[in-house]
């Protein structure tokens, strides 16, 4: 059943959109992530302009994360406070990033950016991942008990100023590597078209040590802030939001990540991880791939405007 | 200017000779509506020759040539190069105010219809029709090798957007003409101009022309509109769409 869609300007099959939408809500609600990564590079390939699809898929992201942030809450796993601090430096990311997204696009450069920080960020946080969850496993299979939190491993990020206390996530660190950590993600996400959940994720593990529990549900809190104004700001400027494709995409997305969800509660953590990595590096070295062999066509076209 | 001072010169020389002709052309339909099941659609445009004065006679066999041209647009064409041993976009130009859709068809190959030169000059087939690009601070159509060129056509027509079809317009009597022009799914939306000209003998004898609107209709009109117009109001709801099915989802969900 083929559906025209009124923003991106062609018709695409329902079930196609809808299916899609559903396996990268399943890997999504599986992970705790938003799944951008995935979406947007899935839509480019069935013809959507990549602006529509990045505009688009970050309402798709709000929705998921809506849903998977009110079942953390539900659950108590969710730390509003550590959230808002990194909202703040997140919308100040997202800013700076929008501003470069758009000096490079007026250079014929964003794709090339874009693909570089693709390249780079996946291959580099999915070999990371990789490498700590093979360890993990290893280690329990040697016996030992495969602990993250090790208590009382400070580094050196533990001995910056500005400390906070965070109390539902139980850490106490300093307001610097946390306002760092959103300004980051909200410039990549901005960049590339991600909400940056497989990248907070980790990121507040490793660096913030956020414990398991509550460290998804946070980062859904953050994913769905940034996502949704993205999806306002983008629909005010750029008119590039299509609502047809974005409520297929949402109806899949949410369905999938439910299932999803329940899939990921029955796996370990560490072979949780040991997956995620391996599909993160995956999609690295597919965007490398891309970068480095001669492309079929040396020649592309964009449009400008009308008239 | 240059279209039109070639409609004067063919008028003119119209009126010194004693034959000539007239066509007459029906569109099928004059307006195409993108609605949300649309898939693309063939439109049909009829016509006749008729001796002009009615006294004169007919020169058969004649060749015809209907050029179909979409909305302008800006594209920009890029290519691509190895730089450290990555593809990188090196060298760009702007095509300025081409269409967005242009169908070359004619009754047989447009080469064997008129000489290079009248091709040229009344912009007859891909190769011929006007394409300004933008160099640096000049506008200019440039030579039919240029590599920006070729690939741009190229990438039109691997679209759907641009063709040239020498088998689109069938003769049903010597004076009777079909034209079928295809318009693909993603045809883009606006007021389309259709050209009809007429050769023998590999001259230019009579032209017309007639025109079309393709536009989006219903639920897709409404949308595209809210989306341009009050852009802030329909990302707002767009937002709250997102969030309503995420706490549809999670209140649905969340029993079992």
């Amino acid at each position: 059943m083929q559906i025209y869609l009124p923003i991106a300007d062609l018709p695409v099959n329902v079930f196609l959109v809808l299916g899609m939408g559903l396996a990268v809500g399943y890997i999504s609600g599986m992970f705790g992530i938003g799944g951008g990564f995935l979406m947007t590079p899935l839509l480019i390939f069935i013809g959507i302009s990549p602006a529509v699809a990045v505009a688009t898929v970050s309402s798709h992201i709000a929705a998921s994360s809506f849903t998977g942030a009110l079942s953390y809450w539900r659950k108590r796993a969710l730390d509003i406070a550590l959230a808002l601090m990194l909202l703040s430096s997140g919308i100040l990311g997202t800013a700076t990033g929008v501003w470069l997204f758009t000096e490079l696009r007026a250079l014929d450069q964003l794709d090339l950016m874009i693909g570089i920080s693709y390249v780079t960020l996946l291959t580099t946080v999915g070999a990371m991942m990789i490498y700590e969850s093979v360890r993990a496993i290893l280690r329990t299979r040697h016996g030992m008990p495969a602990t993250l939190r090790r208590p009382g491993s400070h580094t050196w990020l533990h001995g910056l100023p500005f400390k906070l206390r965070f109390k539902r996530s139980k850490i106490y660190v300093s307001a610097i590597p946390v306002w760092a950590i959103g300004f980051v993600i909200g410039f990549v996400g901005a960049i590339m078209g991600i909400g940056g959940g497989f990248l907070l994720v980790p990121m507040l593990i490793y660096f913030l040590r956020v414990p398991t529990a509550t460290v998804i549900g946070t980062s859904m809190v953050l994913t769905l802030v940034t996502m949704a104004s993205a999806t306002v700001m983008h629909a005010a400027t750029n008119h590039l939001v299509d609502a047809v494709l974005a409520l297929i995409l949402m109806v899949g997305g949410v369905i999938g990540a439910q299932f999803g969800a329940r899939t990921g509660q029955k796996m370990r953590g560490e072979r949780l991880r040991l997956l995620l990595g391996l599909l993160v590096f995956a999609v690295g070295c597919r965007f490398a791939y891309e970068l480095v062999v001669k492309p079929d066509d040396l020649y592309s076209l964009r449009f400008v405007r009308s008239g | 200017m240059r279209r039109l001072l070639c409609t004067l010169i063919v008028l003119l020389c119209g009126l010194g000779s004693a034959a000539a002709e007239r066509l007459v052309v029906s569109l099928s339909n004059h307006r195409v509506a993108v609605t949300s099941s649309f898939v693309g659609e063939e439109l049909v445009l009829f016509g006749t020759i008729e001796p002009d004065p009615v006294t004169s006679p007919l020169r058969p066999p004649y060749d015809l040539v209907v050029t179909v041209t979409g909305p302008r647009q800006t594209l920009r064409t890029r290519r691509k190069q190895r730089v450290l041993g990555i593809w990188v976009n090196v060298d760009s130009r702007e095509f300025e105010r081409v269409p967005s859709y242009l169908a070359v068809l004619s009754n047989r190959p447009v080469n064997n219809i008129a000489n290079q030169d009248t091709l040229r000059r009344l912009q007859i087939g891909l190769d011929n029709f006007l394409l300004p690009q933008r160099i640096g601070s000049d506008v200019a159509d440039t030579v039919r090798e240029d590599p920006f060129r070729r690939s741009f056509l190229r990438l039109q027509t691997q679209q759907g957007l641009y063709r040239e079809s020498a088998t689109a317009v069938t003769f049903l009597t010597p004076t009777v003409f079909r034209a079928a022009i295809p318009m693909p799914a993603a045809v883009p939306t606006g007021s389309y101009g259709i050209e009809v000209e007429l050769f023998t003998g590999g001259n230019l004898v009579a032209r017309t022309n007639s025109a079309l609107d393709v536009i989006k209709t219903g639920f897709e009109q409404y949308v595209a509109d809210a989306a341009r117009d009050y852009g802030l109001l329909y990302g707002l709801a767009t937002a709250l769409m997102a969030l309503l099915i995420g706490w549809f989802a999670s209140v649905i969900f969340a029993r079992d």
